[in-house]
């Protein structure tokens, strides 16, 4: 298999009969020498990195080495930090989204985020999970607006534990329920993509546990992106997985190869514990 | 002898005596404590450092004590001593006549400079000389004693197994916790004073008819409805906060999320300056160029209001001092205490809440307007109480330019008197200490100070609240 075969083949698609025939499709998101620069310092060097729908791409590497910058990127949330300049071109549905006339609160409605601390807004459940919609004028009515909220806290797998108490503060839920509100929060915009920055570096054993099963169930849906510190979890939710280290992408290609058969020194260094 | 122990600097004395005592009695402590160790190379429990403290400590406290009795009370004990001895013709003077009698006195003393004054003063000045240059000599005296008391009994006690760290920390405590107990005192004696002044006026004067009469005339007749004084007050704070509250939020919002940390940088301490002038500058600059403005304004009003005959005679007073010129310009000065304190709640929203909203594709000014702004809350609203009781409690300004009026009247451009002018009317000039007219100060204090307290309760009230919600 030569390498231009692997840009192009998406593993997502692979053991099931029916999807053979899309097993080779184009990126969702296709980064072509991405770079971002803090204040001058180069952080992120000349990333080229395609994006598959329908599945999960995992960014893995030791602390400081770009992968979160890197994402931060792909809904262009780096311009909100002073200082912060990136270069470099991201095709998304063959539009670069670091031109000028892209205009980045349209991105951002259709690249959601889960951060690493829970963030839900100091309002009642119900709106922070109404709020996407409404700020994007999504529905006409409160009818509407219910059903969006039903249908994304379904999703998020959090409806039953919290359909009679809607009005309550979403943050007087527990750390795993906060963050799959936030979860929730980001799926009821019906973005195509969702970035999720190391969603369950706070959380306990099980509540991440959970946060897994529903990242598993969200990729028949939608194109996720994911950075963690945890190898092992790379290697139960991702199809895809990419190696940072130094702000270099190191390697990248099918989650099974890089954990069995690393082709880089650094990576097999980095997965077997030698580093990081 | 005794004439010149009375012209000793007993400030500079006491305080070197103080010094010295503390020095020695921590060598005397610490050099004990190696002894000890030399010695027998006894295993202690503190170290000689402590020993030290605790000594010095020991050797301070009494000599301390009686420094503080001897400034607190040397002027009038040496004051009542020189009276029993004044002859007769004394007698029939005032007290406030003898006491600043007394005072030239003493500054004479001081000074050295009777020698060519009249026989009487000359001779009471060296009598008042001999009088506190005994109590002076006896007061270092009885410290030094004091001091030597002090640190040989602390001295004793310097052992292996003495616990001296213990005691030395007990003994900081003790002093942190007087440093607080100071600042609640005073609080506690001023509004006990305020109490006990004010129930003296309500003696003489019926509450009733001093919180709901509407005629306040206390300098020629005894009228003391404070009504109009009130209404005066919050006239003002309130066009001042028309003023301060929106300049102050909106600024802070630009500062805290619009500008860029060089701009923001240089702004805040800018716009804090504004509190920094003095309140008479504000004042004058209120009476001599805004409160002609304001009347130019009215006046320029009047004559349009009757032009198109609307009405036939001046619809607005158009005084030379207005409430309007005094609230704007206090609207200026309270505009830092809105902007600084809402700033800083506004930059304590947690990042993550923007990153939430920008990440759902909000724009700016909706994660200002419903995501921050609202978690910001309750700390915006602390500020504007803030500075709704630093506007009420302001003098300077409304005394330069609100005018001495008392009066209830909505126009603006009239003048209006507060409570705090009236105070100082009351106060100024000559007055007598048990007359209903200065006990009104009084009472007029304890109303602005039970409005502010309540300001301040709401306040944390609100914020309080906030937090049972959200955390």
């Amino acid at each position: 298999m030569d390498t231009t075969a692997q840009t192009d083949y998406n593993p997502a698609l692979t053991g099931d009969g029916a999807d053979k025939a899309q097993a080779l499709v184009y990126p969702r998101i296709d980064c072509k020498d991405v770079s971002v620069f803090y204040s001058g310092k180069q952080a992120v060097f000349d990333v080229s990195l395609p994006v598959y729908d329908r599945s999960v791409t995992a960014l893995i590497g030791p602390s400081g080495c770009g992968k979160s910058t890197f994402l931060r990127c792909l809904n262009r949330m780096n311009d909100t930090i002073d200082g912060a300049k990136v270069t470099g071109e991201i095709f998304m549905d063959g539009e670069n989204i670091n031109s000028p006339e892209v205009d980045p609160v349209l991105l951002r409605s259709r690249v959601g985020m889960v951060f690493q601390k829970p963030n839900p807004f100091p309002k009642s459940i119900y709106d922070n999970i109404a709020y996407g919609p409404r700020i994007h004028g999504l529905v006409e009515d409160r009818q509407e607006l219910d059903a969006i909220v039903e249908k994304s806290l379904r999703r998020a797998g959090l409806w039953q534990e919290v359909k009679d108490r809607l009005a309550q503060p979403g943050t007087s839920l527990s750390g795993g329920q906060q963050q799959r509100l936030c979860i929730a929060r980001a799926i009821a915009v019906r973005p195509e993509v969702i970035l999720m920055d190391e969603p369950c570096s706070s959380l306990d054993p099980i509540a991440t546990a959970r946060i897994e099963e529903l990242i598993d169930e969200l990729r028949k849906r939608y194109c996720i992106v994911i950075v963690t510190h945890s190898m092992q979890q790379a290697a139960r939710v991702s199809q895809r997985t990419a190696f940072f280290h130094l702000g270099h992408l190191v390697e990248m290609g099918d989650t099974d190869q890089i954990f069995t058969s690393p082709r880089e020194r650094r990576t097999e260094d980095y997965i077997t514990g030698r580093f990081g | 002898m005794v004439q010149q122990l009375g012209q000793l600097p007993m400030g500079w004395l006491l305080t070197a005596l103080l010094v010295f005592v503390v020095t020695t009695g921590f060598s005397v402590g610490r050099i004990r404590a190696e002894r000890y160790l030399v010695s027998g190379g006894h295993k202690f429990h503190s170290r000689g450092n402590y020993h030290g403290y605790y000594v010095a400590m020991w050797g301070l406290l009494p000599t301390l004590l009686i420094a503080a009795v001897y400034v607190l009370f040397s002027q009038t004990a040496v004051f009542g001593l020189l009276n029993s001895e004044l002859p007769e013709g004394f007698h029939t003077l005032s007290k406030a006549e003898l006491q600043s009698y007394l005072e030239a006195v003493a500054g004479a003393a001081k000074t050295g400079g009777y020698a060519g004054a009249d026989r009487i003063f000359a001779t009471v000045t060296s009598r008042f000389l001999e009088l506190s240059g005994s109590l002076k000599a006896a007061t270092l005296a009885a410290m030094i004693l004091a001091a030597i008391g002090g640190i040989s009994y602390a001295r004793r006690k310097v052992a292996p197994d003495f616990r001296a760290r213990l005691k030395v920390e007990r003994g900081a405590e003790a002093f942190l916790f007087l440093c607080a107990a100071i600042a609640i005192a005073t609080t506690v004696g001023i509004v006990a004073s305020l109490l006990y002044e004010s129930l003296r006026f309500f003696a003489q004067v019926p509450v009733t008819d001093f919180l709901f009469g509407t005629r306040w005339n206390a300098q020629t007749s005894a009228e003391f409805g404070a009504l109009p004084l009130f209404f005066g007050t919050f006239m003002i704070a309130l066009i001042a906060m028309f003023v301060a509250a929106p300049i102050g939020l909106f600024a802070a919002i630009y500062l805290s999320e619009y500008a860029s940390v060089r701009t923001r940088r240089y702004m805040k301490p800018l716009l804090e300056m504004l509190a920094g002038i003095p309140t008479v500058v504000y004042g004058f600059f209120a009476l001599l160029v805004i409160a002609p403005g304001v009347r130019a304004a009215a006046l320029g009003i009047n004559s349009l209001l009757i032009n198109i005959g609307v009405t036939s005679e001046p619809f607005l007073a158009a005084q030379p001092t207005s409430a309007l010129a005094a609230g704007l310009v206090m609207g200026v000065m309270v505009i830092p205490f809105v902007s600084s304190l809402s700033d800083d709640v506004i930059n304590a929203v947690p990042q993550t809440l923007r990153d939430a909203a920008f990440a759902m594709g909000a724009t700016k000014s909706e994660t200002i307007k419903q995501i921050i702004l609202p978690a910001a809350l309750p700390g915006i609203v602390a500020s504007m109480l803030l500075a709704v009781s630093r506007a009420i409690g302001e003098t300077m300004i409304v005394v330069m330019a609100a005018g001495q009026r008392a009066r209830i009247s909505f126009d603006p451009s009239t003048d209006l008197t507060t409570i705090t002018v009236q105070i100082v009317a009351l106060l100024t000039g000559e007055t007598q200490f048990d007359s209903p007219k200065t006990l009104s100060a009084f009472a007029l204090g304890l109303v602005l100070f039970l409005v502010t307290l309540g300001f301040n309760l709401i306040a944390l009230r609100v914020v309080q609240r906030y937090r049972e919600k959200y955390e």
